[in-house]
């Protein structure tokens, strides 16, 4: 800890605080942060102006470690302590000089990630890192276009890490984003990205060929977690953007802006969830074929016969040839695409999943999932949405309700049109050791603290 | 004396003329803005943060018209700072617009959102259209 480069300053609401005693953290307080939140809830913003604040993991002390996709002051990772319990945070110490999104802690371990690589840190007693310039690299060479380039990471209980790679396209088609452009089939991304690869979590230097695809059919997925419960893997989807603007004669600009649902999905080895080849409608509650592959707007997967000619590729072997020829649609390659647990309205962003196990919170509460949604920016020329962090409530590792607003006005409160608007961006979700729930945010790096008073 | 009334009518009516050919221009330019670009640009030029880079007073937009002609024509993937921002999305070819289009949509956009630059011609694309990559 010694060689950590240590920053101790008072940050921006502590800077109040520490000007005129307590009033800064007071006022913090009493306006939630400029939160609204339900009846019984308040919320403090720890910290601001550090980066851009991605995910986030909170230690059995209380200690909060943040991924930034910005360095600050060099550094990519923030260790950050409120020293005297007030909420705000008091000391910053930066070490790991790349950016990133992705952080967890597991069994003595710190692990974070980069765009292309994930390492590891080892943990002392007080889960503070012991050698902050030697990680451990456990996985390195994961494809990077520099779209969904982040990479997320979740640990099982049984020396599993879980990646995501996401899609460097929207829709797989020939021409990335492009008027009229077909699918690819199949979708040779799938080979290395739009989906959940498996590690081992204590393996050095693992590259693909080291892991196993655990899930395919995910265009984007930035959060995920492990579920204690169920055991297993739940994961956030980024639905597919512009589907006004590339088949403009199948979608006006209001359903596009309600197109596709933001989906969760509970994975198992050899999940599909049907990325590029099909999108979950919340409207129609059903999987639709992609307009890319011969999709309508409305014909389900489901409607379709499976015809073995036309699932691979058409009579001629040419894939193209069939596409956009509505009667006869072709049936995707890949089979057992699988419903959403639970369907969200379109393009929120979900960018972090988190499974409450805390005894903070009422009852209600207890393994539900609560998701952090960035919020939208492919609702234009409508308002944007969802720059909130929403509930699911669960019983028995099944969503027992329907999904809710938790937290929101993280953007500023009023209606706005453009993204650049928001003023902050819910980026990130940890529990921390008193079941406080905290939330970053990546415009200004904040980080919020979430708790309970009865 | 008449003479010179004759000159001032004359610039007169060419500066109004070049003006109202920049507004129908734009107006124009507007339309096609609204159709194809402002879903990612957004109505303000605004852009989103790290995702797709504003149009207000950005090097490209008040820059070489022959630069931004070309990323409308062939779209743009480089991902080459903008004002020392990246942005993870690609812009796709425009091919299915015209030229007459493209000048229009460029002339608003470099008279919008807090821009000021001059026109984008018909004959500029087709230069940049017919020129060798
Ligand atoms: C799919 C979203 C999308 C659409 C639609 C789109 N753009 Fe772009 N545009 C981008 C992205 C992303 C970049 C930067 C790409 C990079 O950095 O690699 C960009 C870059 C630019 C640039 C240069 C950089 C700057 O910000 O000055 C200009 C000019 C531009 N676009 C104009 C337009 C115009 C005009 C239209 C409509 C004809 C349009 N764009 C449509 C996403 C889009």
């Amino acid at each position: 800890m010694k060689n950590f480069l240590l920053y101790v300053f008072c940050l921006n609401i502590s800077l109040a605080a520490c000007a005129s005693g307590n009033d800064g953290v007071k006022k913090a307080v009493d306006d939630n942060a400029g939160l609204k939140l339900p009846a019984g809830f308040t919320a403090i913003k720890m910290s601001e102006n550090i980066g851009r604040s991605r995910h986030i993991a909170v230690t059995a002390q209380g200690d909060v470690y943040v991924k930034s996709s910005k360095l600050y002051n060099g550094k990519g990772i923030l260790f950050m302590k409120d020293l005297n319990g007030d909420g705000i945070i008091d000391t910053v110490m930066g070490f790991g000089k790349y950016t990133g999104t992705g952080i967890a802690i597991k069994n003595g371990y710190l692990y974070a990630s980069s765009d292309e690589e994930v390492f590891r840190y080892k943990l002392n007693a007080k889960n503070e890192v012991i050698n902050p310039d030697q990680p451990e690299k456990i996985i390195t060479g994961l494809i990077n276009r520099h779209q969904h380039e982040s990479k997320s990471v979740a640990l099982d209980n049984e020396g599993n890490i879980y990646v995501n790679v996401g899609a460097y396209a929207n829709a797989c088609q020939e021409k990335d984003r492009t008027l009229h452009s077909k699918g690819r089939m199949p979708c040779p991304i799938l080979d290395s990205a739009g989906g959940i690869w498996q590690f081992k979590a204590d393996k050095l230097n693992q590259t693909y060929g080291d892991g196993i695809r655990y899930a395919t059919g995910l265009r984007n997925v930035v959060g995920l977690d492990w579920n204690t419960q169920t055991n297993s893997l739940f994961v956030m989807q980024h639905g597919r953007d512009q589907l006004h603007d590339n088949w403009p004669e199948l979608f006006d600009t209001k359903q596009s802006a309600e197109l596709p649902a933001e989906t969760m999905y509970e994975l198992h080895k050899g999940s599909n969830a049907g990325w590029p080849y099909v999108y979950y409608d919340p409207i129609q509650h059903k999987k639709i074929l992609a307009p890319e592959y011969g999709g309508d707007g409305k014909k389900g997967i489901d409607d379709i016969k499976s015809e073995p000619s036309v699932i691979m590729g058409g009579k001629g072997g040419d894939p193209t040839t069939l596409i956009n020829d509505m009667s006869i649609a072709r049936k995707p390659v890949e089979k057992n695409i699988q419903d959403p647990t639970v369907a969200f309205p379109a393009h929120m962003a979900p960018n972090a999943l988190l499974f409450y196990t805390g005894n903070q919170f009422p009852e209600k509460y207890k393994n539900g999932a609560f998701i952090a949604f960035h919020g939208s920016w492919n609702r234009a020329p409508e308002p944007q949405k969802g720059y909130l962090v929403a509930f699911v409530p669960f019983k028995n590792g099944k969503p027992s309700g329907d999904w809710e607003i938790f937290a929101d006005d993280f953007a500023g409160g009023d209606e706005f049109m453009s993204p650049n608007k928001a003023k902050h961006r819910p980026t990130g979700l940890a529990q921390g050791p008193d079941g406080s729930l905290y939330v970053t945010d990546d415009v200004k790096g904040a980080v919020y603290k979430i708790s309970y008073n009865k | 004396m008449k003479k010179t009334v004759l000159v001032v009518f004359f610039i007169t009516t060419t500066v109004l003329l070049k003006a109202q050919s920049l507004k129908t221009s734009m107006d124009r330019g507007q339309k096609v803005y609204e159709k194809v670009c402002l879903s990612c640009h957004m109505a303000d030029g605004g852009g989103v943060p790290h995702l797709n880079p504003p149009l207000s007073q950005t090097s490209y937009v008040l820059g070489d018209k022959s630069k931004i002609i070309y990323i409308v024509l062939h779209g743009m993937t480089d991902r080459i700072p903008i004002e020392d921002e990246y942005y993870s999305n690609n812009m796709a070819a425009h091919t299915d617009l015209n030229d007459q289009q493209i000048a229009d949509v460029l002339t608003y956009v470099r008279n919008n959102f807090g821009n000021k630059a001059s026109a984008v011609t018909v004959a500029d694309v087709k230069a940049v259209r017919t020129k060798k990559k």
